[in-house]
């Protein structure tokens, strides 16, 4: 059977089953009140419904590392205008995390709503409600702040010296050993490395360092706080992860969750920074204390400097392997800098072993430690790539080492180590998200092809080791391969509910987290495919926690695989008991048991459904596969809701998966670089993406595209700047160069569809994967191009140019 | 503190007088005085473009135009775009190219698109780069958004 869809260039014919919904590029169901401006976003809904809000503005350290030994806050309360100020010394002393992850919180509880010690410029030290903004800043000036500095750690080598000031002495439970600094520390071992690297014919060790960088989303934290007419109170939240901000306000303010809502409203970008629970606390606790309805909105400023950023880490990687380039041992050692608290630390460090070293299952001996260490800077936290896009850097650039050395082809080797189908790895059951994994068989990987399509079409054979000169102008290519995962298997659990309108339409309700990927648009599809529908014939809502059931949040790539599956069961459930009703009109036999059988994700391919032996939907018509005889879906709803035998129609599932199943990823870049001026200019970028059935593939391709843009300037030009006390100085973004327009490169978007048979309809996951290959396919690129090996992220003029005269940089 | 003043603005053919404070910018009287909502304030410092609207013809980032330089303009915002729920034709090549990812970014970039294609109604490539270039976006990687002004430079006059 020939399936043709819009949007691939490369299809499997006959390797999985006929769609009609999934597969099509369908309009985002939100974008015609997107385009038109629709007031959706948290501080549109604020600015409309509570006009008299109180404005909350933050006051936060001017230094790295201190006491606060006086705070008067008298001159702010008394300026006209002021509803309340809130400090360490009025405001609830529970420690907690402030990521939003699963129960139980792998991350330290290291963090209060105020602090009475300082631990990086940006801390949170005050915040002010007040009539307006311009009021509450006022205020926020007025506070008198005297501060006994102390001793700051201002990089992560610093943090391990003996000796060193100790960032959290006070409480800081569940850190690993925070008397030494040490937020988080992992040691898997499988076999004998050091013993292996000693033995291989040949091995290569290298070092690579990356930075600071921010997400940027274009809405910076946003949520406000009112109490309903009902006496609860209800927090509008720019988040991610609404049911983790209402399990941690809920601890944090002893509001019983019953007298809690989370309503995550349109979200303007989060990348990993919306889940983090980081100004929820204050408008709740502002409307606690007021009475009336309360908002926060970081400024850009704040955004950079007291949000999340990408943990900086240094990581030593050496591989070994035979003459012919057979792997033998792999050892990554990490030293991750997670500022000033331990946000994320353990299981950010966990995933730049456990999404990276599985890619090279030949070796059989692998070790990864690494320790994740307090510092008096900015706090790192989730960001697309999770510790992966780190942990990539060293061991992408490392392999092109070994290449080097072995003078061999960098695909070559890689397709000589790769994992493919049918295979596994030790890595992934010994590490998980900060304790022990889940053992994976790789099911589904179109690497082998990615590989192929993308050195086609960046000239690869043509290319490389030729350094073509124009002037002072050298190019050069290089290339890294990438897997991530598809949500954090036997973790994350997403559930859905439909109900079924008289008129055969359906109500979809999720806790899935549209944070501007298309979720809601995606998750409609997935639904009208099984239910026989267009996807219009679905509504949608999403993310409230008293209105939709619950989901972990939109993170670890997980959306479409694992709330995905939860759809597609509920989706199922409801078309059985569909069916049931159309076997009565229909007067035919159909076993109970089929109709309540428990619904499948995996292997869900139509062969394989008993009951579709029965009967089918079709364009919102049940018919008959016996007897031919079809009835509309509608027909059904008034029968069941008004006539016969009367009930609702509808179902609500769960869905947690055994299984994490990689996309894979094969990048591609042609560099130009200057040597007059250490200038890098991509001339051309591709990606070659495998990342299952792709249910929506212009929102695929946007996945990967603003991937790539975010990577490029991960790679190139964004970066931290700090001052002598750890201060950044660059915290806007006229100083901090994120791309734009004029500076995104031609990119080519390879996908090859692969059908995961684990995963709903096919589908494995594209959020993060394509953020990792920038920073090390360029690096490979000016290896290429000049033969020197770049250490340290971003690859800016100044560093290419001390590197090109052989200065240490 | 700043004092009280009453300005004029023609927004979207409508004339309003708004009674508004001497420091306020103008993207804070369209949202909060006038609740015109779809003008989005990413930056506040004029860096990010999310504010864009368009001002006697010009675009301008409204976060940084005082709201007392603005008495007496005529401007168009993101809600002046479509008319009778039917989305203008830049809006509808957004929606069509899949343009959009978190749509905050989305208002502004439409805003100089349309001033782009008023004053430019068949840019070139290059000429759409540059008019775009102060609208950052982080979701799309900007691809499906030239594309999108593309077509809908096709429809323009």
């Amino acid at each position: 059977m020939s399936i043709e869809k819009k949007g691939f260039r490369h299809l499997r014919e006959g390797s999985y089953p006929l769609t009609r919904v999934v597969g099509t590029s369908v309009s985002k169901v939100d974008g015609y009140a997107l385009v038109t401006g629709a007031p959706m976003y948290a501080d549109d809904i604020a600015a409309r419904d509570f006009p008299q809000r109180l404005h909350g503005k933050i006051l936060t350290s001017p230094i790295a590392h201190g006491i606060i030994t006086a705070i008067d806050t008298s001159a702010a309360e008394a300026l006209p205008g002021v509803h309340l100020v809130l400090t360490w010394k009025n405001t609830p002393r529970t420690f907690f995390t402030t990521a939003g992850q699963g129960w139980p919180e792998p991350s330290p509880y290291d963090n209060q709503m105020f602090t009475e010690r300082v631990r990086f410029v940006g801390d949170r030290v005050a915040a002010v409600f007040a009539d307006s903004s311009e009021v509450a800043d006022e205020a926020v000036k007025l506070i008198k702040v005297t501060f006994k500095e102390e001793p700051a750690v201002l990089s992560a080598e610093d943090a391990i010296r003996a000796g060193a000031p100790v960032v959290h002495p006070e409480s800081s439970k569940g850190a690993y050993d925070a008397a030494h600094n040490i937020a988080a520390h992992v040691d898997v071992n499988i076999g004998d490395v050091d013993k292996a690297l000693a033995e291989s014919e040949v091995s290569v060790s290298e070092t690579f360092e990356t930075h600071y960088v921010q997400h940027t989303p274009m809405e910076t934290h946003t949520a406000f706080a009112y109490m309903d007419d009902m006496g609860k109170l209800v927090i509008v939240s720019s988040t991610q992860v609404p049911w983790h901000s209402r399990r941690i306000v809920s601890r944090v303010l002893g509001i019983p969750m019953s007298r809690l809502r989370v309503i995550k409203p349109r979200i303007g970008g989060g990348y990993g920074c919306k889940q983090e629970i980081l100004i929820d606390d204050l408008v709740a606790y502002g409307v606690i204390k007021t009475g009336l309805p309360c908002e926060v909105e970081l400024t850009r400023r704040e955004e950079f400097v007291s949000s999340r950023t990408r943990h900086p880490m240094k990581v030593d990687m050496s591989i070994g392997s035979d003459a012919q380039g057979n792997f033998k041992a792999l050892k990554m050692h990490v030293l991750s800098n997670t500022g000033a608290y331990g946000s994320h630390s353990l299981t950010v460090m966990s995933n730049t072993g456990s999404k990276t070293l599985p890619l090279y299952n030949k070796a059989r001996d692998v070790r990864f430690f690494g320790d994740a260490v307090y510092t008096n800077l900015p706090v790192a936290g989730a960001y697309r790539g999770y510790g992966a896009t780190q942990g990539y850097a060293a061991l992408e650039t490392t392999i092109d080492d070994l290449a080097a050395k072995l003078n061999m082809d960098p695909i070559e080797l890689r397709k000589k180590n790769m994992i493919r189908v049918g295979e596994g790895s030790p890595i992934f059951e010994a590490l998980g998200e900060g304790r022990e994994g889940v053992a994976q068989t790789i099911k589904s990987s179109s690497l082998p092809e990615l590989l192929d399509l993308g050195a086609e079409a960046i000239g690869w054979k043509e290319k490389r080791g030729k350094r073509v000169r124009v002037g002072h102008k050298v190019r050069g290519v290089g290339m890294s391969m990438h897997m991530q995962g598809s949500g954090i298997p036997l973790i994350d659990m997403a559930s859905a509910s439909i109900k079924l309108n008289e008129d055969g339409t359906y109500f979809l309700t999720m806790g899935a987290t549209d944070i501007g990927t298309g979720s809601d648009t995606i998750l409609s599809q997935m639904a009208a495919e099984v239910l026989g529908v267009t996807a219009d014939k679905i509504s949608a809502l999403s993310s409230d926690t008293d209105l939709t059931p619950f989901d972990v949040g939109a993170y670890a790539s997980s959306t479409t695989f694992v709330s995905g599956g939860a759809v597609i069961k509920a989706a199922k459930a409801v078309r059985n008991q569909i069916f049931a009703v159309a076997a009565e009109i229909f007067g035919e036999e159909l076993d109970a048991s089929l109709v309540s059988a428990e619904p499948k994700v995996e292997h869900d391919d139509s062969e394989r459904d008993p009951i579709l032996s029965f009967y089918y939907m079709e364009d919102g018509n049940v018919v008959s596969v016996r007897s031919g005889k079809k009835v509309s879906v509608s027909e059904v709803a008034y029968r069941a809701f008004y006539e016969v035998n009367q009930h609702q129609i509808a179902a609500t599932q769960s869905f947690v998966s055994p299984h994490s199943p990689p996309p894979f990823a094969a990048h591609f870049v042609e560099i130009e670089l200057d040597e007059l001026t250490g200038k890098i200019k991509i001339l051309k970028y591709v990606a070659a993406v495998d990342c299952g059935v792709s249910v929506n593939p212009d929102l695929v391709r946007g996945q990967i595209l603003g991937a790539l843009a975010n990577g490029i300037g991960f790679a190139l030009t964004e970066e931290y700047h700090f001052g002598s006390h750890g201060n950044m100085t660059n915290s806007s973004l006229f100083d901090y160069k994120i791309l734009s327009r004029r500076d995104m490169p031609p990119t080519e978007v390879i996908v090859v569809d692969s059908y995961e048979p684990t995963g709903p309809l096919g589908v494995k996951s594209v959020a993060e994967i394509n953020i990792n290959g920038p920073v090390p396919a360029i690096g490979n690129a000016i290896f290429d191009a000049t033969g020197i090996r770049l250490h340290k992220s971003p690859y800016t003029p100044e560093k290419v140019l001390a590197a090109l005269h052989g200065k240490s940089i | 503190m700043a004092s009280e003043i009453r300005i004029v603005l023609n927004i979207n053919g409508t004339e309003y007088h708004v009674t508004t404070q001497t420091n306020s910018t103008l993207a804070e009287v369209l949202r909060e005085d006038l609740g015109l909502l779809g003008t989005k304030i990413g930056c506040n410092k004029g860096e990010c473009g999310a504010c864009t609207v368009i001002m006697n013809s010009r675009s301008v980032t409204s976060c940084l135009v005082l709201a007392v330089q603005a008495d007496g303009a005529t401007i168009t915002t993101i809600e002046g775009l479509a008319k009778d729920g039917k989305p203008s034709p830049v809006e509808q090549a957004f929606i069509d190219e899949g343009a959009i990812q978190c749509g905050f970014c989305t208002p502004g970039m439409l805003m100089s698109t349309e001033a782009l294609l008023a004053s430019n109604p068949h840019p070139t490539e290059a000429e759409i780069k540059t008019a775009l270039e102060g609208n950052l976006c982080r979701c799309t990687g900007y691809a499906k958004i030239v594309r999108a002004v593309q077509k809908a430079s096709q429809h323009h006059g």
